[in-house]
C-alpha cells in the first residue's frame, strides 16, 4: 500500500485526462524535476556532467524520437545515426552561415531540416514493412554518412573533413566552443529534453498517437476504421526525425564540439539508440529515458568500479562491458520484452497490493 | 549493515577520485580493445614500460616518482573525451591522445585548461605553429612531412622526374587519413604526378573495391595512411592483386610488425616511413630488461617488446621525460606543473650525445623545438620489410622534406584556425 490510486476521485474530464492522474506519480515527477534542475547542477562534478549527464540528456531526446517511430508507430529504423548527422551538419551550416542566429533557434531549425529528410526516407515505409523497412533505413544511414564525407560543402571544405562548432552564447553564457561552461550547457540540454518529452507524451496520448498505435498493432484494421496510413506513418517519421535531429545538433554543438561523421554518427549510434529503447521499453517515454540512462551510465559506472576501485586492467573492463550489454539485451528480449518501463509497472503493481501477494 | 557499508564504500569510490599530487602524472589514453588494438597495444606497452623503468632505476625523474594513469579509449573520440575529463584533475602534465580524432577534440579543451598535448607524428599538422597552438606539439615530424617524404622517396627512385606517374593514396576515411591530401595535391602540381584518392571506411576490414580499382587503374605507386586492422588488410589485398610491394609505401603508422606478418612472405619488400630506428640493438634495452621485464613489471602481455610501435611508445615516453628534465631545470623545482611542462616541451633539445647517454645511439635524428616550430625538423627515413628474417631494414636515411610547400600550408591552415577562434598569434 505504498503506492495507491484509491481515494482519488476526478469530477471533470480535464482532471481525469491529465498526464499524471495519480497524485503519487505527480509528486514523483515534480521531485525528479527538482532534482534535475536544482540538486544535480549544484552537486555534479565536471567529470560526471561530461561523462554521464550531458550524454544522457542528449541521447534521451534521440531515444524518445526513435521510440515514437519504432515503439509507437511500429516502423523499425536503423537510420538514427544518419539522421543525427543531418541534425549536426544542418546545425553547423546554420551556425556558420548565420553567425547571429540564436542557438536555440538554430538547434530547433536543425531538427526541422532533419524532419524533412526523415520524411523523404519515410516514403518507402508505405510499401515495405518490417525487416525490409529496416534495411531501407539502413541504406539511409550509409547514404547520409557517405554524403557528409563526400560533399565538401557540408563541412565548408575543411582539410580534415571535420566540422567544428564556433563559439556561441545564450543569455550571455558561452554554450558552444572550447570555453563552454558545463552548467549552462546542462540547462539547455535539460530544458530541451523536458520540453520535448512533454510534447512527445502529449502527442502519443492524443489522436495522433492513437493513430500511430493503431497502425503499429494492425495496419489493415487501422486503415479500415479510417486511419490514413500515409499521414500516420509520415508524421511519425517526421516527428521522430525532428527529435533525433535535435539530439544530433546538441551532440555536435554542445557536447563534442568537433565531429567527424564516420565516427560520431556511425551505424554504432543507430544500434545504441535502438538498444536504449529495447532495454528501456518500446512505446514508453519513461522507458526511453530509463534506457538512455542505462546505456550511457552503465559503461561509465562499470569502468569506474572495475578500473578505479578494483584496479582491473581497462581492456578487461571494456570487454566485460560488451558482454554485459549483449547479455542484458538477450535477457530483456526473453524475460521482459517491454523493457525496464514494464519492470517499473510491475513494481508499482506490487507496491499497490502490498503486503498481499495477489 | 555490512552490505550497507560496502555499498557506501563502492559509491564513494565511484564518485571521488583522489588526486595524487606527489607524483608526475602521465595519463595514457590507450586502446587495448577494438579494431585498432593491434596498433594500440604495442604503443601503450612501450609508453608505460619506459616510465616503469625510470621509476625502478632512477626513482622517477629528478627524484619524483612517475605515475602513469591508463584510460581505455577504444580509439573512440567520445571515450577519449571521457578519459580526458576523468584524468585532467589528477595533475596531468601532458596528454598523448594516440589518436588524431581525439587530438582534434582535445586541442581546444586542453588549451583552455592549460595542459600541453604531444601528438607525436599525428594530430593536427598545423599545430606545428606554436604561436597559434601554444599548448600543442607534434614533433618530431608531421603528416605533411610524411606526404612529402613519400614523394621524395619516389622522386629518388625515378631520378628526380615523376611527371605523368600515377600515385594512389589509400587512406582511413577520417581526419587522420585526410590530413596528407592537401600536401599531396600541392606536390602533384609541383612535380606533375597524377594523384588518385581511395578512402577506406572505419574500421577498414572491407577494402575489396578499393584494391579492385587499383588493379584497374594500375598506379605506379600506392601510399597508405592506415591504422589498426586496416593496415594488415591492405597489405594482404595488395598481395592478392600482386601489386609490387616495393612500390607500396605506408606512413609510419602503417609500418609495424603486426601489419606485415599476417600476409606472410607476400609482404616482402613492403616499405614504410620511419621516425626512429627499429629493433632492440640498443643499450637501453639492457636496463629495460633488468628493471622491467625480468622483474615481471612489463605492461600488457609483454609480447610486443622491441616492435616498431613499442619503440614508438617508448620514444614518446623518452621525449616526455626529457621535457620534464628541461622543465625541472627551468622552473627550479622537481614537482612541476602542466604550465612548466609546456615550457619544458617548447625548449626541448635532443642531440646525438643525449641519445647515446640515454642508451639509444643513432635511434632518431636530432630534435629541437621552439615557439615558432612545435613540429621539429621533420626528418623522415624509409624502412623496408624483410619477410624471411622478419625484420625491418632502413633503406633510406633520415632526410629533410619539402619545407617550402609544407611551411606555406602550415601558415595558411593555422591562420584560418586563429581567425575562426579569435586567437592572436604570439609566443607565450
Amino acid at each position: 500500500m505504498f503506492y495507491r490510486e484509491a481515494g482519488e476521485f476526478k469530477t471533470s474530464y480535464r482532471a481525469d485526462q491529465q498526464t499524471f492522474p495519480i497524485r503519487l506519480d505527480k509528486i514523483g515527477f515534480i521531485l525528479s524535476l527538482f532534482a534535475a534542475f536544482v540538486i544535480i547542477p549544484i552537486t555534479m562534478s565536471e567529470y560526471w556532467a561530461q561523462a554521464v549527464f550531458l550524454p544522457f540528456l542528449i541521447f534521451g531526446i534521440a531515444a524518445i524520437g526513435l521510440n515514437i517511430l519504432t515503439g509507437y508507430c511500429g516502423q523499425v529504423s536503423l537510420g538514427s545515426g544518419g539522421f543525427m548527422a543531418v541534425g549536426a551538419y544542418s546545425c553547423y551550416k546554420l551556425m556558420t552561415s548565420f553567425p547571429d542566429m540564436n542557438m536555440l533557434v538554430c538547434i530547433l531549425l536543425s531538427g526541422g531540416v532533419t524532419a524533412f529528410v526523415g520524411l523523404i526516407f519515410g516514403l518507402p515505409s508505405l510499401r515495405i514493412k518490417g525487416f525490409y523497412l529496416a534495411v531501407a533505413t539502413l541504406a539511409a544511414q550509409f547514404f547520409l554518412v557517405w554524403m557528409f564525407n563526400k560533399v565538401g560543402w557540408f563541412y565548408n571544405y575543411s582539410a580534415s573533413g571535420q566540422i567544428t562548432a564556433p563559439e556561441r552564447t545564450l543569455f550571455g553564457y558561452v554554450i558552444t566552443g572550447a570555453k563552454a561552461e558545463t552548467v549552462p550547457v546542462y540547462f539547455v540540454c535539460l530544458g530541451l529534453l523536458v520540453f520535448l518529452a512533454l510534447i512527445a507524451r502529449n502527442l502519443t496520448r492524443g489522436a495522433m498517437g492513437r493513430k500511430w498505435m493503431a497502425i503499429r498493432d494492425m495496419d489493415i484494421a487501422a486503415e479500415i476504421i479510417g486511419v490514413n496510413p500515409l499521414r500516420a506513418k509520415l508524421t511519425a517519421f517526421a516527428i521522430s526525425s525532428f527529435y533525433v535531429g535535435v539530439s544530433g545538433a546538441l551532440l555536435f554543438a554542445l557536447y563534442l564540439g568537433a565531429v567527424e561523421v564516420g565516427e560520431a554518427f556511425s551505424i554504432q549510434k543507430s544500434f545504441i539508440i535502438l538498444f536504449m529503447i529495447i532495454i528501456g521499453g518500446l512505446g514508453s517515454i519513461f522507458g526511453s529515458l530509463v534506457g538512455a540512462a542505462f546505456m550511457i551510465g552503465m559503461p561509465v559506472i562499470l569502468k569506474n568500479l572495475l578500473v578505479s576501485n578494483l584496479g582491473w586492467p581497462g581492456d578487461i573492463a571494456a570487454h566485460l562491458e560488451f558482454m554485459i550489454v549483449g547479455l542484458m539485451i538477450i535477457i530483456f528480449l526473453i524475460l521482459e520484452p517491454h523493457g525496464l518501463a514494464m519492470l517499473w509497472s510491475i513494481i508499482k503493481e506490487k507496491l499497490r497490493i502490498w503486503p498481499f501477494a495477489h | 549493515m555490512k552490505l550497507k557499508s560496502a555499498l557506501v564504500a563502492v559509491f564513494t569510490g565511484i564518485c571521488v577520485t583522489t588526486p595524487v599530487l606527489a607524483d608526475l602524472v602521465f595519463p595514457a589514453l590507450t586502446y587495448r580493445t577494438g579494431a585498432y588494438a593491434v596498433s594500440g597495444i604495442p604503443q601503450a606497452d612501450g609508453y608505460s614500460d619506459y616510465f616503469t623503468m625510470l621509476n625502478e632505476r632512477d626513482g622517477g625523474i629528478g627524484g619524483v616518482p612517475i605515475k602513469v594513469v591508463e584510460c581505455e579509449t577504444q580509439y573512440n573520440t567520445e571515450k577519449g573525451v571521457e578519459c580526458y575529463e576523468k584524468t585532467k584533475g589528477l595533475g596531468a602534465l601532458v596528454y598523448q591522445p594516440m589518436s588524431t580524432g581525439i587530438t582534434y577534440q582535445l586541442i581546444p579543451k586542453a588549451s583552455a585548461d592549460g595542459i600541453p598535448i604531444h601528438s607525436m607524428g599525428y594530430g593536427r599538422t598545423s599545430a606545428a605553429n606554436g604561436k597559434v597552438f601554444p599548448y600543442v606539439f607534434n614533433y618530431p615530424a608531421n603528416y605533411w612531412n610524411g606526404a612529402s617524404a613519400v614523394v621524395n622517396h619516389i622522386l629518388e627512385l625515378n631520378g628526380g622526374n615523376i611527371k605523368g606517374k600515377k600515385i594512389a593514396l589509400v587512406y582511413h576515411n577520417s581526419g587522420y587519413g585526410k590530413e596528407p591530401i592537401r600536401t599531396l595535391e600541392e606536390l602533384s602540381k609541383k612535380h606533375g604526378f597524377e594523384l588518385s584518392l581511395l578512402p577506406v571506411d572505419h574500421p577498414g576490414q572491407e577494402q575489396k573495391s578499393q584494391w579492385l580499382q587499383i588493379r584497374r587503374e594500375r598506379p605506379d605507386y600506392v601510399t597508405m595512411w592506415g591504422w589498426g586492422v586496416m593496415n594488415q588488410v591492405a597489405i594482404q589485398e595488395a598481395a592478392n592483386i600482386r601489386f609490387p610491394m616495393e612500390n607500396f609505401i605506408g606512413i609510419w603508422w602503417s609500418g609495424s610488425e603486426n601489419d606485415v606478418i599476417p600476409a606472410g612472405d607476400a609482404a616482402d619488400g613492403y616499405k614504410a616511413l620511419a621516425l626512429h630506428a627499429p629493433g632492440m640493438d640498443f643499450p637501453l634495452f639492457n636496463d629495460m630488461k633488468k628493471h622491467v621485464y625480468d622483474k615481471g613489471k612489463a605492461a600488457g602481455a609483454g609480447d610486443q617488446i622491441g616492435t616498431i610501435l613499442y619503440n614508438r611508445g617508448m620514444f614518446q615516453a623518452i621525449l616526455a621525460a626529457e621535457a620534464v628534465k628541461v622543465a625541472q631545470k627551468m622552473s627550479g623545482k622537481s614537482q612541476i606543473t602542466a604550465a612548466d611542462m609546456r615550457v619544458g616541451m617548447e625548449n626541448l633539445e635532443v642531440d646525438q650525445a643525449m641519445f647515446t647517454k640515454l642508451g639509444l645511439p643513432n635511434f632518431a635524428p636530432n630534435l629541437s623545438v621552439s615557439c615558432n616550430n612545435h613540429g621539429g625538423a621533420g626528418l623522415v627515413a624509409v624502412q623496408q620489410w624483410d619477410a624471411k628474417s622478419k625484420k625491418w631494414n632502413m633503406v633510406a636515411d633520415f632526410k629533410p622534406t619539402d619545407m617550402d610547400v609544407i611551411n606555406k600550408l602550415i601558415a595558411e591552415d593555422s591562420a584560418a584556425y586563429a581567425k575562426e577562434n579569435n586567437i592572436t598569434p604570439k609566443c607565450m
